[in-house]
């Protein structure tokens, strides 16, 4: 490919599996090439059949060695497993170091795995612009299931959950109290509930006080049609994997064919259509306001007028 | 939205040394690179097709146990197999002057030494992309 092969030209290539062409229309929608939005329709239209299976948690929680194990033993079983792994960019330069991979250098050799780095490049929430359109690409492209590993998150990136079928906080042992538990926020969003490196022995306590703080919602709780399990697992040894492959078929199996599932993927979609809108919009806004912000800010800085004022009017004058 | 240059770099074989590719890595972070490193001891097989899951714009091996005359024949032979020709190929490290010939013969792009100064691979990288055009 040294000539520019049109976008949807590659789609047919995508839908054979063709790893090259799939990498390339996720690096075009990356770059958010107009180009490329015309194949992405005809992606996003054809894609929906995949399993998607977000995963979050704290930085050093786990994440890229459990998506390793998690993809090894989806393999076993016969699907072929597409990872998206984000990491952050740096605020100052706008670059990135993306290191997922080296975690998952067991899944190396197999071309039943794709993996695929990718920075924020600025968005919030734990996700990246173009996730969600990688994520439609893999699908398409016959991989059955699709993780999404968001960066280390605090308490407050729960885009995951509007993104995903099924969604996984991971917990390590020793980093907070039962109050931790129930603040809101990340631990809310759980469709299951891991705590990783469980062969350490204050796993049981963080086990414990997830669980209990579980119970105490029980009257009240917004997913009344499934329990969310609190499962022990540690990645190296394996150990508490049957058991997390049995609550995400589970979970699948709740969420085909029910209100509950239906209710998820309406959200999902009014989600991908608010985010999308907000992208275009800023696109619109920055590229419009960029004559007009210096002088404005030269005002705010002279405070001869307020933030909020100076904001309306720049929105007038950029959007009309 | 400007999508930065994305760069994989791979460590390959039985080579430990991984101080001289990370402060590479960190360079080209600052650079506002997105950077990608394998980790150690990958295979040729490894490498490249990591580079075309990543569909990275440039593919850097870097090699301080010698083998560069046998790791990057194998590197060219995979990438005319799977039929990618744009994929820009970058050497860093320790080796004699007649290996640089060689591997710039077998069609490695640049070969960057180990006395070669942080901004000048910042801009051998940039001006190799920028020769490429968009793809």
């Amino acid at each position: 490919m040294s000539a520019y092969v049109p976008s949807v030209e590659l789609i047919p290539r995508i839908e054979r599996g063709e790893i090259h062409a799939i990498a390339r229309l996720i690096s075009r929608a990356e770059a958010g090439i107009p180009e490329a939005r015309a194949a992405l329709a005809q992606v996003y239209r054809r894609a929906g059949r995949s399993h998607v299976i977000g995963i979050t948690g704290v930085p050093g929680s786990g994440k890229s060695t459990l998506v390793a194990t998690l993809a090894a033993r989806l393999r076993a079983r016969g699907s072929k497993v597409g990872i998206v792994a984000v990491d952050p960019s740096s605020p100052y330069s706008g670059g990135a170091i993306l290191g997922d991979r080296i975690r998952m250098s067991d899944l190396a050799g197999d071309a039943g795995v794709y993996i695929r780095s990718m920075a924020t490049h600025g968005a919030m929430g734990g996700l990246a612009q173009a996730t969600l359109d990688a994520v439609d690409v893999l699908d398409l492209g016959g991989f059955d299931a699709i993780i999404i590993e968001t960066v280390g998150v605090g308490q407050d990136e729960v885009e995951i959950a509007k993104a995903s079928d099924t969604t996984v906080v991971v917990s390590a042992p020793g980093l907070g109290d039962e109050v931790q538990a129930i603040k809101a926020g990340m631990l809310e969003i759980a469709d299951i509930h891991l705590v990783s490196k469980c062969d350490r022995s204050d796993a049981n306590r963080t086990l414990t006080d997830l669980k209990q703080m579980l119970t105490l919602g029980a009257q009240t709780a917004a997913k009344p049609e499934w329990r969310t399990p609190v499962i022990g697992v540690c990645s190296f040894t394996g150990q508490g994997f049957d058991e997390f492959l049995t609550a995400l078929e589970g979970h699948r199996g709740a969420s085909q064919n029910t209100d509950i599932g239906r209710r998820r993927r309406l959200a999902i979609a009014a989600f991908r259509l608010q985010k999308t809108a907000e992208n275009l919009l800023i696109e619109r806004f920055t590229q419009a306001a960029a004559g007009l912000r210096p002088v404005f800010a030269e005002r705010l800085r002279l405070r001869e007028s307020d933030p909020y004022s100076l904001a309306t009017d720049l929105l007038a004058a950029s959007l009309k | 939205m400007r999508q930065p240059i994305r760069v994989l770099l791979a460590k390959v074989g039985l080579d430990g040394h991984d101080r001289g590719v990370k402060v590479v890595a960190r360079t080209l972070r600052d650079a506002g690179m997105d950077v990608i490193y394998s980790g150690l001891h990958r295979t040729p097989e490894e490498v490249v097709s990591a580079a075309i899951q990543e569909d990275v714009d440039v593919l850097g091996v870097s090699l301080l146990s010698g083998v560069q005359l046998t790791v990057f024949p194998k590197i060219f032979k995979l990438l005319a197999d799977k039929g990618i020709n744009d994929l820009i190929i970058v050497a860093g490290g320790v080796m004699p002057d007649e290996d640089v010939v060689e591997l710039k013969k077998m069609g490695v792009s640049e070969v960057l030494l180990q006395d070669t100064p942080p901004d000048a691979i910042v801009k051998t990288l940039t001006r190799l992309v920028a020769e490429r055009g968009p793809r």
